[in-house]
């Protein structure tokens, strides 16, 4: 068993440091700040094919393995959890599913401009009393002729408004279950902006990733065409659980990226800061979290990229299930992130609790990674099903 | 229009350097990266192959681990790679330096040249005019600008306080400077075709109209007497004055030392 990465993987983790440090990192502060959508970091990163890593070339996307994908979403992460999340939500919520269950006409109209990156994507399943239980969702799809009349509201979407493709999960049919219960089942369908019915509502005011755009889309008798339906009528739950599995590999990356940013402004500072006469890297208090915050890290770090081979072997059998690995890895690395920016502020003493300082800013952009995406009580329960099946 | 860039392996300064008992530089136990001027060589060979067409092999010298600058330049957009590498080259000053690159280049078809102004780590600007006067073409040194202009390139040579514009017919070699351009970055899909493609390694055996005893550090004029890393000095001394203070404060620090 081998635990280093290959040459071409190396490269790569050089190229998403470099372009992260050089061009993500003088703005973090300022696109926290001012809440702005970092619009020209992404026009960049289209350039440069980041917005389609995983994605096939014959799709316009780089050919690249998930491992690729999930290092780039944590380099970019280390120095600005917003861009990280702008990556994630794309990539993962919105590329991939119509990667794994789109038509070839369906790619080539969506899929392409997507994995090139001239066109943003986000995907929306929550809604206002549907969150972790998604039967409570609301939004409806009515077929009727040649099209599909969607009505209701998602909330808390992730680059809403800025995107250009949405894939939406709303409910078709209900049935009885055997039970004699009525049940609702659910498709998922592609939306562009720009659609007669369908409008954002308000901006969400955050707490962390505070320049990533979080909207309400709303849809009031919004007709797409039937081709936008995505996979058959009916199976929009395991096409959105699907999703959420290879979102969760992204989330993780984003937490550990989170990280290890934290961790390494901490061992910078705590070798320039002097207390009593000498630096605070030479008290041992200091030199025992930082052994934990970083033993911590590595272990988030297996588990992040274990999560993203066992994806890549999904990718090659459609068989290998990594529901599991995804659910550990973003509930391991979204504590750790909680738990090691949290000590980042306190070892920075009252400079960590500063807006200038970038730990003041990943320990608030940590929090989200536990909630989003599957919090880490449902990734808790993904797990133990799987334990008690 | 067949390009060539000519690209170095140099120590990331910033990783501290290392040298052999013979003060040649300690290249294998060095962090590296593409040397700066040849980045910029890189780049300018790439927008002339966005802009006309063109065919940009990169080339270079080195270590069996100098693969790697040849499969970041091939990460960026050039279509392929030769690596010269053999022990019987190893302490090659500029001299055998570019007699061996040279020799390399006889094989291969070219219209156009382009090497670095000068490597960050032996800074003699020499290599690239070198290889000029043993293939015998045109060299146009220090450009900030490249065009082609039909079977000719027209440079803007840097010159002190202005630039010389300077014709050249092709096939000749240019130096570049790295304020040429800003490189673009490598593509994570170049990172995966750059190491699904092979990579032309050439040895002694395959250059072309060289002598043994032009090849290597017994062909290699230049003697080292000594060679050291960068001295640290300590840091300066920062102030912030008005003008008139100003004056007054450095004349005061000049009388000080003696200066004046």
């Amino acid at each position: 068993m081998d635990f280093s990465l290959s040459k071409k993987h190396e490269m790569a983790r050089n190229l998403f440091k470099e372009f992260a440090e050089t061009e993500v990192k003088p703005f973090a502060q300022e696109t926290d700040e001012t809440e702005h959508f970092p619009t020209e970091i992404v026009k960049k990163m289209q350039k440069y094919g980041f917005m389609g890593i995983p994605v096939e070339k014959e799709y316009g996307g780089q050919g690249c393995d998930p491992l690729t994908y999930t290092m780039c979403v944590e380099e970019l992460s280390k120095v600005c959890g917003t861009t990280g999340v702008i990556v994630s939500a794309h990539t993962s919520l919105c590329a991939d599913p119509i990667q794994t269950f789109g038509t070839p006409e369906q790619k080539e109209k969506f899929l392409v401009p997507l994995a090139k990156g001239e066109k943003l994507g986000a995907f929306g399943l929550t809604e206002p009393g549907a969150g972790t239980d998604a039967q409570g969702v609301q939004t409806k799809a009515v077929l009727d002729g040649d099209e599909w009349v969607l009505n209701g509201s998602k909330c808390f979407i992730t680059n809403g408004k800025e995107a250009d493709i949405y894939i939406i999960i709303a409910y078709t049919d209900i049935v009885e279950n055997k039970r004699g219960k009525k049940q609702k089942k659910f498709s998922a369908f592609i939306v562009e902006k720009g659609t007669p019915g369908f409008t954002f509502g308000t901006k969400e005011k955050k707490m962390g990733i505070r320049g990533s755009a979080t909207y309400e889309l709303i849809f009031q008798d919004c007709r797409i065409p039937a081709a936008n339906l995505l996979g058959q009528r009916g199976k929009g739950f395991p096409i959105a659980m699907h999703t959420l599995d290879g979102g969760r590999i992204g989330i993780a990356a984003q937490a550990l990226g989170l990280a290890e940013g934290a961790l390494e402004r901490t061992i910078e500072y705590t070798k320039e800061r002097k207390q009593f006469g000498r630096s605070i890297a030479q008290q041992q208090n200091t030199q025992f979290q930082l052994a934990d915050m970083a033993t911590k890290v590595e272990a988030a770090k297996l588990l992040v990229y274990q999560a993203a081979m066992k994806k890549e072997q999904y990718m090659k059998d459609h068989r290998t299930s990594y529901s599991v690995e995804a659910a550990m890895a973003k509930l391991m690395a979204a504590e750790v992130a909680m738990e090691v920016t949290t000590k980042a502020v306190q070892l920075f003493g009252g400079y960590g609790y500063i807006r200038e300082y970038d730990v003041e800013r990943m320990m608030r952009d940590a929090k989200i990674t536990e909630i989003y995406e599957g919090t880490s009580e449902v990734q808790r329960m993904v797990i133990s099903a799987n334990l008690l099946k | 229009m067949k390009i060539v860039v000519c690209i170095k392996q140099v120590p990331d300064t910033k990783g501290g350097v290392k040298f052999n008992p013979d003060g040649t530089l300690d290249r294998g136990a060095m962090l590296t990266i593409m040397n700066p001027d040849d980045k910029a060589g890189l780049e300018a060979a790439l927008r002339l192959k966005d802009q006309y067409g063109a065919e940009v092999t990169v080339l270079t010298m080195g270590l069996p681990k100098a693969e790697e600058v040849l499969r970041e330049a091939m990460a960026m957009g050039a279509d392929n790679g030769i690596l010269v590498t053999d022990r019987v080259l190893g302490g090659a000053d500029t001299w055998a330096t570019s007699t061996t690159i040279a020799g390399a280049l006889r094989n291969i078809d070219y219209d156009l040249i382009i090497t670095g102004r000068q490597a960050i780590d032996g800074d003699t600007a020499q290599v690239g005019p070198q290889i000029s006067e043993h293939l015998d073409i045109p060299v146009i040194s220090y450009a900030q600008d490249i065009k082609v202009d039909g079977d000719s390139v027209i440079v803007q040579r840097q010159y002190e306080d202005r630039y010389h514009e300077v014709k050249a017919k092709m096939p000749c070699l240019v130096t570049a400077l790295s304020e040429l351009n800003e490189p673009r970055y490598m593509t994570p899909g170049g990172i995966f075709d750059a190491y699904d493609k092979e990579i032309t390694v050439w040895g002694r055996a395959d250059l072309k109209d060289v002598d043994d005893s032009n090849l290597g550090l017994k062909g290699s004029p230049t003697k080292i007497a000594k060679a050291s890393d960068k001295v640290r000095k300590g840091a300066g001394e920062k102030v912030t004055l008005d003008p008139d203070e100003a004056v007054k404060y450095l004349i005061g620090k000049l009388e000080e030392k003696h200066v004046i």
